[in-house]
């Protein structure tokens, strides 16, 4: 009940984001895609079964389409995106052991968000700052040459904004 | 009102400077090219690096600290932005240069060390510590004791061509690029050259396709070129995803428009009217900077319809790709574009001449491109120069992993990886022994270092079992093991397989399992288990030639390269972790066996209760011990001891 009520709103906003989109082709369907990520942070079963009725695709085939690729997300994230790089070189410096730990600490997974809403995590091939590793991001600020000590800081400070 | 004209003023000057012969200069344009290269200068200028690995390194919070620096003490300073230079671990770089004098590169200038910084210089007082170099100009004052950028070890032995202007001009502004002879060869194709005449001068300078293959772009063209069609498409490749490369990035970052007028020399030569930049999502910065580039070069009057009358139209749309590795391979690119699954498709017909929306179609990647305007700018004869036979030019690597100078190095081809380690990236980062390089991303081979003589040329790599890749060079040292990199590898590539055909989809799973299987403690010894370890170690191989000569495309084919190249050149050390259970690095965490220090353990049992297999034995309060062949090398003992006293080997 209490989700339904956001339902109307979120298909108003979704029929202005499709008017900018003239050509409603198939060759449109990605770019739509990511501009409905970009407005609301994921996709929603809602905004699925919208642009597939308007661009007259069957809602399985858009799907399919989203989860093969790995920009797109299915669960709303958290308040704060944490993006984690595992590039080869960050792979070398322990970038593995750094997942792992956030992992264990907010007790989530790629692509998942923790139940409080407030973290969610995302893992990315290489942001190509290969010099700098390993780096993770959160809200698009980054955090390079991390270790599992300045991680536990990093995750403190977001705890303490959310606090305040 | 005023602004915008004093800018188009400007803008028709542009067009007509770079449409001269630079001997027909008047002296007004001579002032104003000087100006907008910033030459001579009314005002002391600082240029903040902004690329993105400078903005890793916390090159935005030293700009607004600059800002401040300059607004709170009335210093009048012009502040500029510029991309990365391609010292990695130099960012985030800060440049001053002041009235009559060169342009100085400062290193790690941090929010914290930009006041210091400022107050120094502008007091004359040059810290060299923190200065990298000076930049050669002839016509500014040199300082004393500082060397020249050129002459620093890192950029001495490098051949800049493509990367000219990467951490020199400000990647925003169109007038520093027309300044520095920017689009002068695309004024030259369209005024001076037929199409099929393009096609023949590239052809004949020897360029190479840089994203692997090394097909003769020339030649490429010219099948679209005669494949008759009202539409065709000109699409830059730049979905770089294989993690450790990032050239891609540095050229749109810092040169954006080199690349466009790659693009639209090639879109003149195939006679092209829409040309499609397939980037990755992750590269905001470099879409930042390419759309405005796209669209400066709009407003001037080079990119659009009637380009500056001569009949010829074109124009660049940013596409971003979702995310997908195989979308580097052409026929899935196009599948993307499409809006369709990116998975690759068998080919013939080739995208040139059924492509995007069945029209002929060229993929060339932005390195490729980028080589264009060089080549019509200084001709290939010139271009010929460069190189060894048969593979002409530059090639960019970008390095890193556990080597001194991590960064991006433009070297003529035929050099050997050697001098590339170790002259210009300086060797080891720590001082330990190289155990090999990665080249060429996940589908690369490993290289151990007695191989490292070779040329770096498309076919002396084919001949030891490797390729170029894109150029992403990993280094490593004796504390990486092997296994553990050839995992990530596997794991990376089972994950990015698309699932169309079977030798890839499954093979890369079965070789992560057997892979994983020999990097790990057998948890019973008895019966099944073993032997089926051993049963998969065996099939590794003939695995991998099946996935080599089975699957649709590059990916499934190039995925079993590390492991066949590490098989080849480490035997050794797989055979360590099959038969002795045992990582010589240590990395394999587990393989590891854990110990307690009797000195240090306090017996306050902590472990005791983790331990899942129950290998911790003792009494509360006295020191305990690790029973070792019950141990499974979990770690979560490790983890748990709040006195350090728990190590492994």
């Amino acid at each position: 009940m209490f989700r339904n009520q956001f339902i109307p709103k979120r298909m108003e906003k979704m029929d202005e984001l499709l008017k900018k989109f003239p050509d409603l082709s198939r060759d449109s369907l990605i770019p739509i895609l990511q501009a409905t990520q970009d407005e609301f942070g994921y996709l929603s079963e809602e905004s699925l079964k919208k642009i597939a009725s308007t661009l007259k695709l069957p809602a399985s085939k858009i799907y399919g389409l989203s989860t093969f690729y790995n920009q797109f997300r299915f669960v709303r994230p958290g308040k704060f995106h944490i993006r984690v790089c595992h590039g080869t070189a960050c792979h070398m410096n322990e970038a593995g052991q750094i997942l792992k730990e956030i992992e264990k600490v907010l007790g989530i997974h790629d692509g998942e968000t923790s139940r409080d809403g407030l973290f969610s995590l995302e893992v990315l091939s290489c942001i190509g700052a290969c010099g700098q590793a390993p780096v993770i991001s959160i809200n698009g600020k980054y955090y390079d040459r991390l270790t599992k000590v300045k991680l536990k800081a990093v995750l403190q400070s977001c705890k303490n904004l959310e606090d305040v | 009102m005023e602004q915008s004209l004093v800018n188009n003023e400007i803008d028709t000057s542009l067009l007509e400077i770079a449409q001269l012969d630079s001997l027909e200069y008047s002296g007004s344009m001579l002032r104003q090219l000087e100006y907008l290269r910033r030459d001579k200068l009314s005002r002391p200028l600082i240029i903040v690096s902004m690329g993105t690995e400078a903005i890793v390194a916390g090159a935005e919070e030293s700009l607004a600290t600059i800002s401040k620096y300059t607004d709170e003490r009335n210093f009048d300073a012009e502040i500029i932005h510029t991309s990365c230079i391609g010292i990695s671990n130099a960012e985030p770089i800060v440049c001053i240069q002041l009235p009559g004098r060169t342009r100085l590169y400062f290193s790690n200038i941090t929010e914290e060390r930009v006041v210091s910084l400022l107050d120094d210089v502008i007091h004359k007082n040059i810290p060299a510590d923190l200065c990298l170099g000076q930049l050669r100009n002839e016509n500014q004052e040199g300082y004393k004791d500082i060397p020249f950028l050129d002459e620093i070890g890192f950029l001495k032995d490098q051949k800049r061509i493509i990367l000219k202007n990467i951490g020199i001009t400000d990647p925003r502004s169109i007038e520093d690029y027309i300044a520095r002879g920017g689009y002068r060869s695309f004024i030259k194709t369209i005024k001076n050259f037929t199409s099929e005449e393009i096609c023949e001068i590239v052809e004949s300078s020897g360029l190479r396709g840089r994203s692997g293959s090394g097909y003769l772009t020339g030649k490429k063209w010219k099948i679209a070129g005669h494949t008759p069609s009202d539409q065709k498409y000109l699409i830059c490749n730049a979905e770089e995803s294989d993690p450790g490369a990032f050239m891609d990035r540095a050229i749109m970052e810092g040169d954006p428009h080199l690349l466009i007028e790659g693009m639209a020399i090639a879109a003149y030569g195939i006679a092209a009217t829409k040309g499609i930049i397939y980037i990755r999502t992750e590269y905001h910065q470099s879409i930042k900077m390419l759309e405005n580039a796209i669209l400066r070069a709009q407003e001037i009057g080079l990119l659009g319809y009637n380009i500056l009358g001569s009949g010829f139209n074109f124009d660049i749309s940013i596409k971003k790709g979702p995310g997908a590795f195989v979308c580097g391979e052409e026929t899935a690119l196009i599948n993307s574009l499409e809006g369709k699954r990116g998975m690759p498709q068998s080919k013939p017909p080739f995208p040139a001449t059924s492509g995007f929306h069945r029209k002929p179609t060229i993929i060339n990647n932005v390195e490729t491109l980028s080589n264009v305007p060089v080549i019509i700018g200084k001709g290939p004869k010139w271009y010929n120069t460069i190189g060894v036979e048969g593979n002409k030019g530059t090639k960019i690597f970008a390095i890193s992993g556990s080597i001194k100078n991590p960064g991006l190095i433009e070297v003529p081809f035929g050099v050997t990886m050697k001098s590339m380690l170790f002259d210009i990236a300086g060797g080891s980062a720590n001082g330990k022994a190289f155990k090999g390089i990665h080249l060429g991303g996940p589908s690369g081979s490993v290289i151990p270092p007695e191989l490292l003589d070779t040329a770096l040329t498309f076919e002396s790599l084919k001949s030891i079992g490797a390729g170029l890749g894109s150029g992403g060079i990993i280094a490593m040292d004796e504390d990486v093991c092997i296994l553990d990199i050839v995992k990530y590898f596997m794991d990376f590539m089972q994950k990015q397989s698309c699932g169309k055909c079977i030798p890839c989809r499954e093979g890369t799973r079965r070789m992560s399992e057997i892979l994983e299987s020999i990097s790990r403690k057998p948890i019973d010894e008895t019966g099944h288990t073993t032997l089926e370890r051993f049963k998969g170690v065996m099939q590794l191989e003939s695995l991998a030639g099946v996935m080599k000569d089975t699957s649709l495309c590059g990916l499934g084919q190039s995925a079993p390269n590390p492991v066949l190249s590490t098989l080849k050149y480490f035997r050794e050390e797989y055979e360590e972790h099959i038969f002795d259970r045992k990582c010589r690095s240590n990395r394999c965490t587990e393989l590891r066996t854990y110990y307690i220090d009797i000195e240090l353990c306090t017996g306050c049992s902590a472990c005791v209760k983790k331990c899942p297999t129950e290998a911790i034995f003792g009494t509360p309060r006295h020191p305990y011990f690790v029973v070792e062949d019950k141990c499974t090398g979990c770690g979560l003992c490790y983890e748990s001891c709040k006195f350090s006293a728990i190590y492994y080997k």
